[in-house]
Formats: C-alpha cells, sequence, structure tokens
C-alpha cells in the first residue's frame, strides 16, 4: 500500500488528507508538532475571549481519525530526504512515504527590530502562541499591537475584552489601506476609535525597551514618541513557514516552490496552503503567495485529486474573502484594488451610522463588474460569483441587488437607498430595484 | 490625498470592572433574595404585598439595574466574552449551585408544595387582583415562571440589539408568556371560565385531549367547544400548516412557554448542549419514544373511556399516571429546567418533548425552512455548533457548503447571529430544493 504523508495539520494539510480518503485507501499520516487533533485556527481568538473551548474548535470529533484510517502522529519533522523519501522525526523515529505534502503553514513577521524578542513580544499564529499570549498578559494593563492587518484586529479584539488598554502602531494612513480603498480602510479606523482603541497611524516602531525585570517596558515609535506598555503584539503579517524544506533538496525561494499543480521541483513531492509560493508562469507576473483560510481548503481539494492521479490544476476561481472588524463583518468579491487602477470606475456608498457601506468596482468603458467591498451587510457568495463570471454590468447588479442580499430575515433593506444615490451621481440614470428577495427557483432557472 | 476624518461620535471605554450600577443591581438582587428567605419564615403573611415586593420586587429591579448598563459599555455586536470563563455558565461550582437549587424546587413543588405555603401568599394580592381567588402553587410557579421569561427576555432585548430577528421573538415569547400563559387563563377565571393555555397543545398539553378534560371542558358550554375545537384545530391542522411555510420555529422559539423560557431565562447556558454524533442518536431515540408514548397512552384512555373501562381495566390510568410522572413532571420540569447550568437550556425540547417531535417530522419532511449556507465562505471556527442550544453540528454542515435541514432545528436563528463570517441565513424558499447530501464522514 502507497504511503501517503503529510507535514502540518491545519486546513490545507487535512483537506488534502480527507478528499485523499476519499478516492483512495491509502495510507495516509497527518504529523504536527501543534496540536495532534485538527483544530480551527480561525478560531484561536474566540477561545481567548472564551467565546468557545478548544474542543468547539475542532471540526470533527475525536474518533472520525481512526474512523477514516488517517492516521496522526503528533511530533515534529526535522529532516526531509527526498533521496530514499523518508522523513526524521524528533522523536528519533524516521518515516518513509511514497508521496510527500508539505503544509507547515506560516510564521509570524519580525522585521529585525531592536527588542523583538524581548519576553512580553509576540506575534499570533499558533496554538502556542495562545499559551504565550496568556502567560504574557499576567500584568499587562496596556498593549501596542504593531501592524494593522486581519491578525492584528484579533489581538486587539482579544486584549479588549480582558480589559486590556489597545494602542495600534500601524504604517498606512488609515487602518488597513494597503489592501482596503481609503474609504473602507476610514471605516474600520473610525470602528477601531469607537471601541475605544487608540491609533497612531502612519507611524513606524523603531525600539522595543526592555524594563529592569527584563520585559517590554515601553516601545519608540519613529515620531520620537515612547509609549508604555507591558505587552507588544507583533501582527505585521506572516511569511511561509519553510524551515525544515530549506535544508532539502525541494526547492524554496520565501515559500516552498510549486507550479499550478502544487507540484515541487521532486517528484511526489507536493506542498499545499501557506506555506506554498505558486511560480508566475507568465513574463511580468509575479510568484502568488495564499495565506488563507479558503485557499488552503481549495489547495488541499486540488492536490487530493493529483496525488490520486487525476492531475488537477488549481485554479482559485473568482477571489472571494471575508473577516470581521469587531462588530463590523467585512466580505469581497471580485478584484478590489486599494488605488482606482486604470480603466476602473468606482460606485460608493455608506450609511450615516459609518458601519455598513458598499465600495463596487466596474470597468469605465462597458461597466462590467469587477469587485465589491462590503461592510455591515452580508451578500450571496453564488450570487456575486455568477455575476462577475458572467460579466454583468453595475447597473444591473444595482437592479437586482436584493438577490443577494443575506442578512438575516426582518433586516433593515438598503438596495433602494443604494440605487438612488447611484442615480443622483450619474445623470440620466434612472435604475429601478427589480430583484427584491432571492429565490431559489430563479437562481436556479438564471433570473437574475 | 485628501484627508479623511475618522473621529467618530461616540467612543466607548470598555473596562472589566463592574460599573457603579451592575453593583447597585446585584446589591439589590442579595436583598431580593434576601426577601424570599424571610418571607418563607412565614414572616410575611399578615402583609403578603409588602414582602412581594421585597421578595420578586427587589430582585427584579435589581435584575433590571444590572442588565441596563450593558448598553452603553460596548457598541452593540455579538459579545459572548468571558462565557466559558464564567462560573455560572461554564459548569463549574455556580452553574451546580443553580442548577442544584432549581432541580430542588421543583421537586418540592411538585411533590412537597406544603413547603412553599409561606410563598404561595405572596402572591395572594397578586391573584386576587387577577384571578379574584386565593393563590396555589401553580399560581406561584406562573408567577416566577413569567418575571423569569420577561426579565431575561429584557436581557436578550439588550444583548441582541443588534438582530431585529431576536429583538421580534424575544418580544415573542415575551407577549405569548404574559398574554396567553399568565394573563388570560387568569382572566378566565375570575370570569367563571375554565383556566386554558391557548399556546399548549396536545402532546405537549397531553391531557388536553384526554376524554377526562374534553369532557369537563365542553360541560362549559360555547367557551368550551372553542377550547376543545381551538386545541385540534392547533394540534391537527394549523400545526401541518405554519410548520410547512416557516418551520418549527413558529412554534418552539415563538409561542411556546418552554422555548420562551429556554430562550430568554436559558440563553446563558446554550452553550452547554452536546454536540456528539452520540447525544444526536440518543435524541432521536428517546424523543420518538416518548411520542409513541403518549400517542399510546392517548388511545389507551379513549379505548378506555369509550368502553367504560371494562376492555383494559386500568391499564389506561396506570400509562398516563407513569407518563405524568415520567415526562410531564421529571422530564420537562426537573431535568428540563433545573438542569439548564449543566445540560444547556433545551435539553427537554430536544430529548423529550412530543410536541417537537411531530414538529421536527414536519419540518424535515414537508417544509420550506432551511439554514442556507452561504457558498464556501465558512472558516469552521465553531462558533455556530458551540451556541446551537439544539446541539447540532452546524458546522459540519456549513463548512461543507451544505444546507442544515434537521428535524431538531428550532428556528432561534443564533447560529447565523454568531457567525464571524456571514455565513448562515435562515429562510423559508421552494421546497424542493433544500439540501445536497454529499457527506464523508
Amino acid at each position: 500500500m502507497k504511503h501517503l504523508i503529510i507535514i502540518g495539520n491545519g486546513i490545507a494539510g487535512i483537506t488534502t488528507a480527507r478528499n485523499v480518503r476519499k478516492q483512495s485507501d491509502m495510507k495516509i499520516t497527518v504529523i504536527s508538532s501543534e496540536t495532534k487533533y485538527f483544530f480551527s485556527r480561525t478560531a484561536l481568538m474566540y477561545i481567548f475571549m472564551g467565546h468557545m473551548k478548544f474542543e468547539n474548535t475542532q471540526p470533527y470529533e475525536n474518533w472520525f481519525w481512526e474512523k477514516n484510517k488517517i492516521d496522526l502522529v503528533f511530533d515534529f519533522v526535522t529532516s526531509i530526504d527526498t533521496d530514499s523519501k523518508s522523513i526524521s522525526l524528533k522523536s528519533g523515529k524516521s518515516l518513509n512515504y511514497d508521496k510527500l505534502v508539505i503544509a507547515t503553514g506560516s510564521v509570524s513577521n519580525k522585521f529585525g527590530w531592536p527588542g523583538q524578542d524581548l519576553p512580553g513580544v509576540q506575534g499570533l499564529y499558533s496554538k502556542q502562541d495562545l499559551e504565550l499570549l496568556e502567560e504574557n498578559l499576567k500584568e499587562t494593563k496596556h498593549a501596542v499591537i504593531v501592524g494593522g492587518g486581519l491578525i492584528g484586529i484579533e489581538l486587539a479584539e482579544m486584549l479588549h475584552t480582558r480589559g486590556i488598554k489597545v494602542t495600534f502602531v500601524i504604517r498606512e494612513e488609515l487602518y488597513w489601506d494597503n489592501i482596503l480603498p481609503k474609504e473602507d480602510a476610514a471605516l474600520v479606523s473610525r470602528h477601531i476609535l469607537e471601541h475605544g482603541m487608540e491609533l497612531k497611524l502612519a507611524t513606524n516602531l523603531k525600539e522595543i525597551l526592555p524594563g529592569d525585570n527584563g520585559r517590554v517596558r515601553a516601545i519608540i515609535t519613529d515620531k520620537g514618541e515612547e509609549i508604555e506598555c507591558q505587552f507588544v503584539g507583533l501582527t505585521p503579517g506572516v511569511s511561509p513557514n519553510i524551515r525544515v524544506v530549506k535544508n532539502s533538496n525541494i526547492e524554496t525561494n520565501r515559500g516552498v516552490l510549486v507550479n499550478d499543480y502544487l507540484e515541487t521541483n521532486i517528484p511526489d513531492v507536493y506542498a499545499s496552503g501557506d506555506c506554498v509560493e505558486i511560480k508566475a508562469v507568465n513574463e511580468g507576473e509575479r510568484n502568488r503567495f495564499e495565506q488563507l483560510w479558503y485557499t488552503g481548503k481549495m489547495h488541499g481539494e486540488a492536490l487530493a485529486n493529483t496525488i490520486c492521479g487525476n492531475r488537477t490544476k488549481y485554479e482559485r476561481g473568482i477571489w472571494f474573502n471575508s473577516a470581521k472588524f469587531l462588530d463590523i463583518e467585512y466580505q469581497t468579491y471580485g478584484f478590489v484594488s486599494n488605488v482606482k487602477r486604470k480603466g476602473e470606475s468606482v460606485f460608493y456608498w455608506v450609511h450615516p451610522s459609518n458601519k455598513k457601506s458598499m465600495y463596487i468596482v466596474f470597468n469605465s468603458d462597458n461597466h462590467k463588474l469587477i469587485g465589491i467591498n462590503v461592510f455591515g451587510i452580508r451578500l450571496r457568495h453564488k450570487v456575486f460569483e455568477r455575476w462577475i463570471e458572467q460579466g454583468k454590468t453595475v447597473e444591473y447588479v444595482l437592479e437586482n441587488l436584493g438577490a443577494a442580499n443575506f442578512d438575516p430575515e426582518f433586516f433593515k433593506k438598503y438596495e433602494q437607498e443604494i440605487i438612488n444615490k447611484f442615480n443622483s451621481e450619474n445623470l440620466g440614470s434612472d435604475l429601478i430595484l427589480k430583484t427584491k428577495t432571492f429565490r431559489i427557483k430563479d437562481f436556479i432557472s438564471n433570473k437574475f | 490625498m485628501e484627508q479623511i476624518q475618522i473621529q467618530p461620535l461616540k467612543i466607548y471605554q470598555h473596562n472589566n470592572n463592574l460599573e457603579i450600577v451592575e453593583k447597585a443591581g446585584l446589591t439589590l438582587i442579595g436583598l431580593g433574595i434576601l426577601g424570599f428567605a424571610v418571607s418563607l419564615t412565614g414572616m410575611g403573611n399578615n402583609t403578603p404585598l409588602l414582602f412581594f415586593l421585597l421578595s420578586f420586587g427587589l430582585t427584579s429591579i435589581g435584575a433590571l439595574t444590572f442588565i441596563l448598563p450593558k448598553l452603553k459599555t460596548s457598541p452593540a455586536g455579538v459579545k459572548n466574552n468571558n462565557i466559558f470563563f464564567n462560573t455560572f455558565t461554564s459548569r463549574k461550582t455556580a452553574a451546580w449551585i443553580l442548577g442544584i437549587f432549581i432541580t430542588g424546587f421543583y421537586i418540592i413543588l411538585y411533590w412537597f408544595p406544603e413547603t412553599l405555603t409561606n410563598w404561595i401568599k405572596l402572591v395572594d394580592p397578586l391573584s386576587y387582583w387577577l384571578r379574584n381567588q386565593k393563590a396555589d402553587r401553580w399560581f406561584l410557579y406562573g408567577t416566577f415562571y413569567t418575571f423569569a421569561v420577561l426579565i431575561m427576555g429584557t436581557r436578550m432585548l439588550i444583548k441582541k440589539r443588534h438582530n431585529k430577528y431576536h429583538i421580534i421573538r424575544t418580544l415573542s415569547v415575551m407577549f405569548f408568556q404574559l398574554g396567553f400563559a399568565f394573563l388570560i387563563p387568569a382572566l378566565l377565571l375570575r370570569l367563571n371560565q375554565p383556566e386554558h393555555y391557548f399556546t399548549y397543545f396536545w402532546p405537549l398539553h397531553y391531557y388536553d385531549l384526554f376524554p377526562g378534560s374534553v369532557d369537563s371542558l365542553l360541560k362549559n358550554g360555547n367557551i368550551g367547544y372553542f377550547m376543545v375545537f381551538w386545541g385540534a384545530i392547533m394540534t391537527f391542522i394549523a400545526t401541518p400548516i405554519l410548520s410547512y411555510f416557516y418551520g418549527k420555529r413558529w412554534y418552539c422559539s415563538w409561542v411556546c412557554g418552554c422555548g420562551g423560557l429556554a430562550e430568554t431565562a436559558g440563553d446563558p447556558f446554550r452553550q452547554l448542549s452536546d454536540k456528539s454524533v452520540k447525544a444526536w442518536k440518543l435524541e432521536r431515540w428517546l424523543i420518538y419514544s416518548v411520542l409513541v408514548f403518549i400517542t399510546l397512552t392517548t388511545i389507551l384512555v379513549w379505548l378506555n373511556f369509550v368502553y367504560h373501562g371494562e376492555l383494559l381495566g386500568n391499564v389506561s390510568s396506570v400509562f398516563s399516571q407513569v407518563y405524568g410522572f415520567l415526562i410531564g413532571a421529571m422530564f420537562s420540569g426537573v431535568i428540563g429546567v433545573g438542569f439548564y447550568p449543566i445540560l444547556g437550556n433545551r435539553v427537554w425540547c430536544r430529548f423529550g418533548c412530543p410536541m417537537a417531535a411531530i414538529l421536527g417530522i414536519l419540518q424535515k419532511k414537508k417544509s420550506k425552512f432551511r439554514i442556507t449556507t452561504n457558498g464556501d465562505q465558512c472558516i469552521s471556527c465553531g462558533n455556530c455548533s458551540t451556541y446551537c442550544e439544539m446541539g447540532i453540528d452546524v458546522r459540519s454542515y456549513a463548512q461543507r457548503g451544505e444546507n442544515i435541514v434537521r428535524a431538531s432545528c428550532v428556528g432561534c436563528g443564533i447560529c447565523s447571529e454568531v457567525c464571524p463570517r456571514g455565513v448562515l441565513k435562515l429562510e423559508n424558499d421552494f421546497t424542493d430544493v433544500r439540501t445536497n447530501f454529499n457527506i464523508l464522514n
């Protein structure tokens, strides 16, 4: 029987394992030094905030793995020998594989700041980080978070629930405006302030200072300001975790280099999830890093086919993502650039409460939808996927916007307000709301 | 770049210390509990109204005073902070004490009511005012129950103020409890009519369709006929129709008194439900057994009635007594509510209620209701499953992009609310396309 070894039990590794098992009876071993059982990394924050226990973050009960003959090994891989097709473990054991998947995830970025390794300074990625966080926060009254992204906002919310004062030190002019258009970034920034958190925008960390006890005491910014704090969260993004791969014959750059089939330079060795760097095919394109839950899942699904003999190209389809900034949910479909690109037009609507907004990007010439960012309103994934795929115009989208609404029953609807704004901004435009609600029959029969 | 003004209108300063108002609320609750304790000695028997205010009154005002400041400590949104650290809501010491206390109260209420004599006297003024007669233990119980639904309902209205679905359905259960399960039965008594609960039907109020009850109702003339007719219509006609359009939620989380208590007083305990596949199996065995049991019992008592006891002797009365003790009292009361802090708030509804069993079959087999999963947006975090009071592993469907159609779902809508990615939506839509089952497990 063929033996598949997967290094890493995150969403990419586990999706690969589960989907291989659906198609094949080959022996599957998943190795992790983080936890024995798969858990949802995205839920770490909820454990800390007391919304859930660790068990609640495990998508499968513990009997699932034995029943599906997926062997779980709680150990650390120290080296990979692709010539003898074997790996060595910290426990001293070594295992032979027929096929190997690297799904080692990410590590938190650190940019060589003085004091970045002091006690009381850390990132947030793994379950161990969460345990360290509990330890680090024991005496914390004031925390500084460096770097404003999706992990930064989660960490801030976590600390806030413990009554800790949070100050963000952020390079950007507005929160996450390296990704979000400035209107959206302003909405998020405003909401952060509303929660009583402090934002130091357009500010860089210069140095982290130790106190007499050797732990962090304060930070200094590039503006010369010293901020007293007992904890520093470093959340300026993550990088592929390639520690163990670096010393093997497997080709790496910043991540494990793979082609569109998630194959490495070595036959029978693949990679998936956060740790990959997908090589650009065309001239002028850049290598891709995809460090999202969703892409990890999609990598795993495609890769499982390839491993089972049905070589499948990884295609990520219409882009989508979502997040939650404190109380405000965010979804995005298609491609929304933070700065308007050439040939693009934008329609923007924001509710007076500043907690709901829609930012629609479309082609200036043919008005075809390119992407949408939405805050505080839920939209239907499958409807927007279809509209982008079919090249629907912004006018079509607005007239049928009711079909894409995914807010709970009785929620106030804003489609009419949004259309009115569009009509008032575009001379001669008199759009009317044609589809007010979603009906599955209408969706199936392509009515919108 | 043009400068964007980002100063918000209001800034909330959150800290974890109790506000002064909250401390005052806790003090009043403490005094109210003291009022209850003192009343039990009979000290208030001569001035029941005063002691009613010192017990029920102070506790209620205290609870509301404790709840209200939540409005200003942070913006509206999902705030399940510290639930698994709190001693009341995470099966720790206080939870056990509370569980034993409520369980004990039910045991005393059912089997040692004389112990409560002095508490019953507390609600005498209220009883005379509403019903023009002396209070009894069931009026005391009804008063406790209604206060619990109204006060904890107010807490829900504040906690869920960002979600209109929860606001409306909470107002609905508060309305039905206060109006249909408390005031109307009381007014009927005042008017010398049979005490009747229009929001409970067979098989939850199993004796409503027993020959004895039907017979005695019919003796009351037109209103009695209406009550019997209403009950039969609700059970056999309205239930399938409403369940077809809206799922079982029209009853379980909008109207029913058991559901009303679970959705208000029981809300802090919803995360304690067992999500394992084992519990799901147990649920199916138990709930359908109870349904069979009560159906059989009802048939037997009718046979007995028709044949004047000649055919079966006292078999049917043994059946109905055993059902009344095991299911009516032990399961729905003692375990169903007493064990809120240990097993969660829907133990009775999930494992025992025969009405829920019927509604569940209708919901599963013939209904427009489902919970729609939003494409591939699920991140498997598990908030939905954790906060499902019925112990449904919602995530297991959501992460496969599959809709949720489950007999037990009461449509409370909490899974949709706590989802941080906008993945779940309660919907009534075309019956033929509800879900697709294509599962590896």
